[in-house]
Order: structure tokens, then C-alpha cells, then sequence
């Protein structure tokens, strides 16, 4: 054997491992995923394996009359926009809690650095559903924070905080905000505190600091950030169950409602594909977007 | 339907079943009689197996599922070893359907006659030729007259689907497609099977009026949240509004006028269970009225065979919550097997009523 193809095939032993776990754990499940979504479906649960449909897809947009012609159907697409708007308010508010915090936290003292971060990502050690209840337990009529007001005297009736879309943005939020500080904190406590001495030598003010010199050498963290809070609150499902009182659904639980009561498994795979699709496609743009002003730069 | 109440934290209790039943199953094999049961957790009364192997000598085993999805994958699958199972009304209808179940006729069974005259036919299983109704229960609502006006509700769905001012934004109902939209059709008028998208209409119209007056929609913590006075009205079903009562035992559970859904869980054998004849015994030893009553007492659902109730639990005797009052009797709507067509309707209507 050549010294080339010994290097090759030990290249090929090193990544085989990561190779079969994408296979195994991400390519496989997708691609069952989508052959699911064009079988037929089985109204007891699960799939007709025989029978090929793409009525899943139909759905999406359009629902059958009796007659069999279709009519236009913007319920599913209501949830789904509703679902984006959501998580687009929860990345915002992340982004404005978040990018302080981050900031304060990259300019502590190396020592303050390890507790700060280890406080940061003290909330993963409570499972997430746990950590829904206790929003309940703060939110509701006769929650913490409805009887400390009343206690105090500045509101004499309980504020409606729970089983709202409020409720749901402020659980997702509070779920969400490491994975935007985290990134931030990264790229900040990389930055050069001497590009900061030196726009200030040049007259910059504050703001202009902020805006010029920190906030676009921070920019591929806040930029990840983005991205970590907003996929993962696009595809929740326990938050707005319990935070949201059930009354509107995200694409979770629409998505679930499809594998459960509705046993619609074809459909349920369809949304599955349809919100990765969704997810892809915006982070695709968001890149395009991002290297365009990259490049407009130098 | 029902099942995420009942079964609850159990998994304790259900792995150390699952233990037992292991050991008792290598060491079974030298006994007369064998009988192996697959059943929820917590949902068998443990003396009453018991008094079982005492009376007939036969060696009884228990398994638990977590779900009707387990239970009908694991008996698809061919596996088991099973001789009689506990499956709801649909998984029922599934079965039957796909030829999964033994032929034990239980309408010529001796303890048939025992049976309360609505629990002689089940949709999905019309003569009883496969099954015989284990426990059953209820969907309606609860209120706690200290927070309605006038300190009664009306035996109506109207309460809760055009509610008192007072009641608005104090109700809650359960999040589960089917309990929900059959309370609407009994409510308009509409058979629950519709295939008429005019009369879907109707139910999803007095849905979305109802929608800005609830609270929330939830199967889970229905029992804290009526204690804890948060809503003053609960659709619930009724072993929940049981339990709120141990707590406010002046809340009432309504069996609305219109139509009251029942669901009924079974007693049924699969079709390659291995001792077929100690199953049907113990299908027909079920239906006795003293050994119902017993399940009952364990479960703290109601049983479907007449003459039980003297031998029910004091507290559980006295609840009409629990023990069916016999002037609600024609209240009770069973379940009924929908065409897809139907099903469709009504998942249309859901996601319309959530969008």
C-alpha cells in the first residue's frame, strides 16, 4: 500500500466514527421521516406502508370540501406564523437582556469570569419541565408575584400573567437566554480592550464605541446567540402547553397533536420537514446576508 | 382517553409489579393453573388477586404498560405470553378489528346477567363477543358553589359554554380533542360522528364564543387547581372531581342534561393466549358483583355490574360522583367508533379552535 492510501485510510478510521453517528442518528431518522410523509395514513395510528400519498403536503395549505375540490386552508399556517413571531420576540428580548449581561460578564475580573458563567448555566442542572412549573408558581392568580403587588397595595385585583402568549414569551425567554449570552460572552472577552482605548483616543464617544469598535467584533456571537435561542424556541413544546394554557399552539404541539390524538403520523412528518425546511432556509438567508456585509466592508 | 389521570407516579409501584411478576412467572410454571394479566399499573386490586388464586388454586402473574400504544404494539408484535388484557374503547375497536382478540363469548357467560343493561354492548364489540367492561367513568364538570352566582349551576353544558358573567375567565376546560368536542355536539344537538361540515360549524362556533371566557384547557393538575379555588368551573372527569372533593366537600360534579360522555375500559383475551380456559373463568368471576365492587374499592372508578354497590367503600358509595345516581342513567353517552371522515372534522375544528 502507497504511504498516500495508508494516509487516506487512516483518515477514513478517524472519521468514520462521527460518519456513522450523522448516518445512524441524523440522516436515517430523516430520511424515515420523510418516507413517512408520503405514505398513506392509518387511522388507528401510524402508516400505510403500501400506499403512496402526498396528501400530507396537500394539508399544509389546503383542506378538502365534501366534493373533493380543494379550498385554501391558513390555519396551519397561522400556527406556524405565530410560532416564528414568538420565537423572533423571545430572540429580541434575549438579544436586549443578554447582550448586557454578556458585556459585564466579559469585563470581570478573571476570577469573577468562572462564577459568572458557572451562575449562567447554573439553570440546566433543573430539568426544563421543572422549571416551567416554578414559572407557574410565580405567574398565576395566587402566585408570588400577584400576591407580593397585592401585598403591597398596587393592585388590588391579580394581573392575568399566566396562560397567555405573555406567559409563553417570557417562559421561552427565560429558557433561551444562556444559549445568547454564552456566545456573546465568547466573542466579547476576545475582544482587544486596547481597540477600545484607542476609539476613545480618537473621539469617539460612548455610543460610537459601542457601535463601531464592540458591537461588530461581538457581532459572529451575537449572531450565534441568534440563532441558538430562535431554533430551539421555533420547535417548543412544553412551554407553551403549560405556560400558554393550551389555547394556541406552536408548531410543537401541533406537531405532536398529529402523532397523538389526531393520528395523523404522515401529516405529523410533513410539519416535521416542513418546519426544518422553514429553519434551513431562514439561516441560509440569514448567511448570504451576513457574508454580503462582510464582504461590502473591506 | 383517561389514562394519564389515573395511572399517575406510579412507576415505582410498577416496576416493583414488573419484578414481582418475573419472579413469579419462572416459579408458576409448576402450578394447576397459570393466568398471566397485562394491565396499567395501579389498576388491579392486589388482594383481590389474591382471593383469586385462593378460591381457584390458579397462579395469576401480573404486567404493566404505560400506554394503549405499548400494549397494542407489544401484542402486535406476537409477544407476551398474555391471557388477559385491560384495553379502552378504541384500542377495543382496533383489535377487534385486526383479529387480535380470542372469541370468549362472554354473552353466554354465567355472570353476563349481572351486567347494568347499557354495559351490554360496546361499539367496536356490539354482542360482547370479546370483552366484558371493567371499570367506566365520566366526563363532566365540577363547580364549587362558593364561587357561582347563587350557589348553583344548572345541569346543563350551558353553564360552561355561555358562561354567568361572573364565571368568565373562570373556567377551565380539558385539553382533550375528544372529551371537548363531544360536550359541543351534545350541547347543539349535533351526533358526535358528524360527517355535515354545517354542523362542524356549529360546534366550532360555540367553541370559539366559549374560547375568551376559559382560562386554560388542561388534563393536568385538575384536582389541585379546583382545590386550590384558581377557576370556579372544571370540565373534569369524574374520578378527579372524587379526589377534589376529599379536599371541598361541598363541590359538585354535574352530569350535564344533554349528554354525559362514558368511557368504558374492558376485560378481553388475546387471540394466542396461552390459557385460554383460566381467562374466560376469571372474565366471568369478574363479573360478580362483590369481586367488581373490590376492583372498584381499589380503583376508585365505578364498575358496570349491578348489585356492586353495597359492597362499595363508604365514601366512594355516597359519591354520585362516583357511584352514577340511577336517574342520570339516560344522561350517559357511550362511545361511539367515528368515520374517518368524521374524525376529520373534528381534528379540523380543534386545530381551527387553537389556530
Amino acid at each position: 500500500m502507497t504511504r498516500a492510501g495508508k494516509h487516506t485510510l487512516f483518515r477514513i478510521l478517524l472519521i468514520g466514527p462521527a460518519l456513522l453517528a450523522i448516518t445512524v442518528f441524523m440522516i436515517v431518522p430523516l430520511l424515515l421521516m420523510a418516507y413517512i410523509s408520503f405514505r398513506g395514513r392509518d387511522y388507528s395510528g401510524g402508516v400505510l406502508w403500501d400506499q403512496f400519498s402526498a396528501e400530507a403536503y396537500v394539508r399544509l395549505f389546503f383542506e378538502r370540501e365534501l366534493d373533493g375540490s380543494l379550498a385554501l386552508n391558513l390555519n396551519y399556517m397561522f400556527i406556524i406564523l405565530r410560532s416564528v413571531w414568538l420565537s423572533f420576540v423571545t430572540m429580541v428580548i434575549s438579544l436586549a437582556v443578554g447582550l448586557p449581561v454578556a458585556m459585564f460578564m466579559a469585563t470581570r475580573d478573571a476570577k469573577w469570569k468562572a462564577v459568572l458563567v458557572f451562575m449562567v448555566t447554573l439553570p440546566f442542572w433543573t430539568n426544563l419541565l421543572v422549571r416551567n412549573y416554578a414559572w407557574i408558581l410565580l405567574l398565576r392568580d395566587h402566585g408570588t408575584i400577584n400576591s407580593t403587588l397585592i401585598w403591597l397595595g398596587i393592585i388590588s385585583e391579580p394581573l392575568p400573567l399566566l396562560h397567555n402568549s405573555f406567559a409563553v414569551a417570557v417562559g421561552l425567554t427565560y429558557s433561551f437566554l444562556p444559549f445568547m449570552v454564552l456566545p456573546i460572552y465568547a466573542s466579547l472577552e476576545k475582544i482587544d480592550l486596547r481597540l477600545v482605548e484607542a476609539s476613545f483616543d480618537l473621539y469617539a464617544n460612548r455610543w460610537q464605541t459601542m457601535r463601531r469598535v464592540i458591537l461588530p467584533l461581538a457581532y459572529p456571537g451575537i449572531v450565534a446567540g441568534c440563532v441558538l435561542v430562535f431554533v430551539p424556541a421555533l420547535g417548543s413544546y412544553i412551554t407553551p402547553e403549560l405556560l400558554g394554557g393550551g389555547k394556541t399552539l406552536m408548531i410543537g404541539n401541533l406537531i405532536g397533536f398529529q402523532f397523538g390524538a389526531a393520528r395523523n403520523w404522515p401529516f405529523g412528518a410533513a410539519l416535521g420537514l416542513f418546519l426544518l425546511a422553514l429553519v434551513l432556509t431562514s439561516l441560509w438567508l440569514y448567511a448570504r446576508r451576513y457574508r454580503g456585509e462582510l464582504e461590502g466592508g473591506r | 382517553m383517561t389514562k394519564t389521570n389515573r395511572v399517575g407516579p406510579h412507576t415505582a409501584g410498577m416496576l416493583m409489579a414488573s419484578a414481582i411478576s418475573l419472579g413469579a412467572m419462572t416459579g408458576g410454571a409448576l402450578a394447576d393453573g397459570e393466568l398471566n394479566l397485562y394491565n396499567w399499573s395501579n389498576y388491579f386490586s392486589p388482594e383481590l388477586l389474591e382471593r383469586y388464586e385462593k378460591e381457584t388454586g390458579t397462579r395469576v402473574t401480573v404486567d404493566n404498560y404505560a400506554s394503549e400504544e405499548d400494549l397494542l404494539a407489544k401484542l402486535q408484535a406476537g409477544g407476551g405470553g398474555y391471557d388477559v388484557i385491560f384495553p379502552g374503547t378504541t384500542t377495543l375497536g382496533v383489535m377487534v378489528e385486526k383479529g387480535m382478540l380470542a372469541k370468549i363469548d362472554v354473552n353466554q357467560m354465567e355472570n353476563f346477567k349481572n351486567l347494568l343493561p347499557a354495559f351490554t354492548t360496546i361499539a367496536g364489540d356490539e354482542d360482547r363477543t370479546y370483552s366484558a367492561p371493567y371499570m367506566w367513568g365520566t366526563t363532566g364538570f365540577t363547580y364549587d358553589p362558593a364561587m357561582v352566582p347563587g350557589g348553583k349551576l344548572e345541569d346543563s353544558w350551558k353553564a360552561i359554554f355561555e358562561p354567568a358573567d361572573e364565571l368568565k375567565g373562570n373556567i377551565a376546560m380539558l385539553n382533550e380533542m375528544s372529551d371537548v368536542w363531544n360536550a359541543a355536539a351534545y350541547y347543539t344537538g349535533v351526533s358526535k360522528c358528524t360527517e355535515d361540515p354545517a354542523e362542524a360549524q356549529k360546534i366550532l362556533d360555540v367553541l370559539m364564543a366559549q374560547k375568551p371566557h376559559v382560562k386554560l384547557y388542561s388534563n393536568d393538575g385538575t384536582i389541585d387547581r379546583m382545590i386550590a379555588g384558581e377557576v370556579a368551573v372544571h370540565m373534569q372527569w369524574n374520578g378527579a372531581a372524587h379526589r377534589v372533593k376529599a379536599e371541598k366537600p361541598n363541590a359538585v360534579y354535574v352530569y350535564p342534561a344533554e349528554g354525559t360522555t362514558f368511557w368504558t375500559d374492558v376485560i378481553a383475551v388475546p387471540k394466542d393466549a396461552p390459557n385460554l380456559e383460566e381467562a374466560k373463568a376469571f372474565v366471568n368471576w369478574m363479573m360478580s358483583p362483590e369481586v367488581a365492587a373490590a376492583a372498584s374499592n381499589y380503583t376508585g372508578y365505578s364498575n358496570a355490574v349491578a348489585g356492586s354497590g353495597e359492597f362499595l367503600k363508604d365514601d366512594l358509595k355516597a359519591d354520585p360522583a362516583v357511584n352514577t345516581p340511577a336517574e342520570y342513567n339516560d344522561r350517559l353517552r357511550a362511545f361511539e367508533n367515528c368515520s374517518p371522515a368524521s374524525k376529520d372534522l373534528r381534528e379540523k375544528v380543534w386545530t381551527k379552535l387553537k389556530s
